[in-house]
């Protein structure tokens, strides 16, 4: 019999019973609404770290002095133990990461390196004058630490090449430091000589630009507005010389679009080898933010995954309800079946009509939990603040799995009512 | 015209049924019955209840198939049918009218009418059409839209009527189908059988206890255990005496 009509009687009988229809539907809407909802969720978070990922800078890689690994002795229980109690070491000029071995890495390799950003932490102090403070952290900065940072100046401008080497007390201050020091007002602000204490130390800064502070998402900060801490960059080699220091601890390499960061931290690592080979204490180590992001994706995805397979629980509990109220229905129906197979129904028709049947339950529920799914899985990324990202391969997932369901669960039901006995059935009170 | 130049519908030959067979209570329900009946004939089979005449009609129907015997019908061996072979035969030979109705419910008369249609294969349009044209036939085109719900007793069999009719069958098998009428709606039902069998021709086996009914057709079999006792001419039916009664 042709399929049309199939889904029309099947329609129609779902008609004729509504509220029963509805029920059994509702425990297919909450399996497949709860599979979406899950999945559009788990969607937003990892599009939404891959994102705040991207923004720290996916393509930077950090480049940093490591302590060696001490030798070690394994006892006969298989317990190890450090032949020397490990200590921290202290570093001397000749351990760090000298400007030279910087400038060759980049000689070396000029189509992977898109910029190198080095810093030097001074300390933490504040801009004071008069009553008038803001807190900040006292930085040195080559050029390449501002690329590394994403940092956009809105007034004034960088230092320049000269100015770096000349080594000058020069600031670049964020517009939080504008407000508190200036009232907002950029234009009093570049130009004028700010009084930066640090450590009982007191510097002259000459504010030539000033940046938009962004707060980061993974460094959240409970101070006030007002006492809200920012970056005070000031050239490196000025930062340098304060700090009376040569080489560099760590430092950050911005690959070029389309270089692998990870292959090129390895790179990288092995570069510096020959320079530490003699060294005991010291060996210089490399890291991508690539390889975290796709660690926390992969673990976002496995828990995403597995909180929609107890989801797709519910949905199988839905199909034994599909199952069970077909087979009431066949049963409520014997004298349907009698007498359609009295009026020459073959039995494949009979068990179409009611496969047909249970998969149609199964579709309209399907699209109901969809909707509600896609809807509800939105509203919790809005919750989450994510912006929601609804997955078409669970959507076609979930409507596939939910047709199977309706022939996995409608077979049985189905043959009972195609091998019934037509003259039985025909008798069925 | 003699009945042996017409073409047999239904040729019954040593027909046995028995149940439950190779127990100790094997039962033996039809004991040879050989039966033929003609294009054209309006023949009755009488009986008191438990003498065979549902297995008899489950038979005829093709709706069971005989221990032994063979059985013909338009022509084609029933006996040697399988399953899909038997709902073919069913669709397209035989029009059920049954003492309870049988329409689907919750289903309008137009589409309890199509359905016979529908599992012929018949396409959609002119399944309506040849629906539509029946239910007018039986004076109940203006209730198609109903459901069997909203149908009186009479109403609903004028219905079943039409989809006996609609495959254009071999023969009308009728069980009982005054059976749950009263005695006007019971008149008008079977005044259906008598018009579809003068006006088209039809050839009709009713099935009943009521020897009333049966003296109505033209020719009455009498079975009493299984076994075919007696066959005469009925009186035939003569329109004046409508209303007597069933």
């Amino acid at each position: 019999m042709l399929f049309y009509e199939n889904v029309r009687l099947a329609l129609h009988a779902l008609w004729a019973n509504k509220m029963r229809s509805l029920l059994t539907m509702l425990g297919i809407i909450i399996g497949i609404s709860s599979v979406i909802a899950i999945m559009t969720v788990g969607n937003s978070l990892t599009t939404s770290m891959n994102e705040s990922m991207v923004s720290l800078g996916a393509n930077n890689i950090t480049v940093y002095i490591q302590q060696k690994e001490e030798e070690t002795e394994t006892t006969e229980e298989g317990l190890k133990f450090e032949a020397i109690p490990r200590r921290n070491v202290s570093t001397t000029d000749d351990d760090l990461i000298s400007r030279d071995m910087i400038e060759n890495l980049c000689e070396v390799y000029p189509d992977e390196i898109y910029a190198v950003s080095v810093t030097e932490n001074v300390g933490s102090g504040q801009i004071t004058e008069g009553r008038k403070y803001a807190n900040i952290t006292f930085t040195g900065a080559s050029v390449g630490a501002f690329v590394a940072n994403d940092i956009k100046l809105t007034h004034g401008r960088f230092f320049t090449e000269s100015e770096m080497d000349a080594g000058l007390l020069l600031g670049i201050i964020s517009d939080k430091s504008v407000n508190n020091m200036f009232d907002g007002d950029p234009e009093a602000a570049l130009g004028s000589v700010i009084n930066v204490e640090v450590g009982d130390k007191f510097y002259p800064v000459t504010v030539i630009g000033i940046y938009k502070y962004e707060q980061s998402g993974f460094a959240f900060s409970f101070a006030s507005e007002k006492n809200i801490t920012t970056n005070l960059y000031i050239p490196l080699k000025t930062a340098k010389a304060i700090n009376h220091t040569e080489g560099y601890t760590s430092f950050t390499v911005i690959v070029k679009d389309g270089v692998d960061p990870d292959a090129f931290a390895a790179t990288a690592q092995n570069f510096f080898k020959p320079y530490y080979r003699n060294n005991r204490k010291f060996e210089v180590s490399a890291f991508s933010l690539t390889s975290v992001v796709e660690t926390m994706s992969s673990m976002l995805g496995k828990i995403t995954t597995a909180i929609a397979v107890v989801a797709g629980i519910a949905l199988v509990v839905g199909g034994i309800g599909v199952m069970n109220i077909m087979l009431v229905s066949i049963t409520e129906r014997t004298r349907e079946i009698g007498t359609r197979k009295a009026l020459g129904a073959p039995n494949s028709s009979i068990r179409m009509q009611f496969i047909v049947e249970a998969v149609v339950i199964c579709l309209i529920g399907g699209i109901i939990g969809i909707i509600l799914g896609v809807t509800a899985g939105i509203g919790a990324a809005k919750l989450l603040d994510t912006v929601a990202v609804p997955s078409l391969f669970s959507i076609v997932l979930s409507l596939s799995f939910s047709m199977a369901i309706g022939v996995f669960f409608g077979y049985y039901p189905a043959n009972k009512a195609a091998k019934m006995d037509p003259i039985e059935a025909l008798r069925y009170e | 015209m003699s009945t042996e130049q017409r073409k047999k519908i239904i040729d019954l030959k040593g027909i046995v049924k028995k149940f439950y067979i190779g127990t100790p209570n094997e039962l033996t329900v039809l004991k040879g019955i050989n039966m033929e009946v003609y294009e054209g004939e309006f023949v009755a089979v009488v009986g008191a209840s438990g003498s065979g005449k549902s297995t008899l009609m489950n038979i005829i129907g093709s709706l069971d198939r005989p221990t032994a015997g063979t059985y013909f019908l338009d022509g084609v061996d029933v006996t040697a049918a399988g399953d899909n072979e038997l709902s073919a035969i069913r669709n397209r030979k035989v029009g059920f009218v049954f003492q309870t109705y049988n329409l689907i419910p919750k289903t309008n008369a137009l589409t309890n009418v199509e359905m016979p249609m529908l599992y012929a294969g018949v396409n959609g349009r002119k399944r309506v059409e040849r629906a539509k044209e029946l239910l007018k036939m039986v004076e109940m085109e203006d209730r198609m839209k109903h459901l069997p719900e909203e149908l009186s007793g009479g109403q609903k069999q004028r219905v079943a009527i039409a989809r006996a009719m609609c495959n254009d069958p071999a023969i009308i098998l009728a069980d009982e189908p005054t059976g749950a009428l009263d005695s006007q709606t019971g008149r008008l039902v079977m005044d259906l059988f008598h018009k579809l069998h003068k006006e088209q021709g039809k050839t009709i086996v009713l099935i009943t206890h009521s020897p009333e009914l049966a003296e109505e057709t033209g020719r009455i079999i009498t079975l009493k255990d299984g076994e075919i006792v007696g066959e005469r001419a009925g009186l035939g039916h003569k329109p004046e005496e409508s209303g007597v009664g069933v």
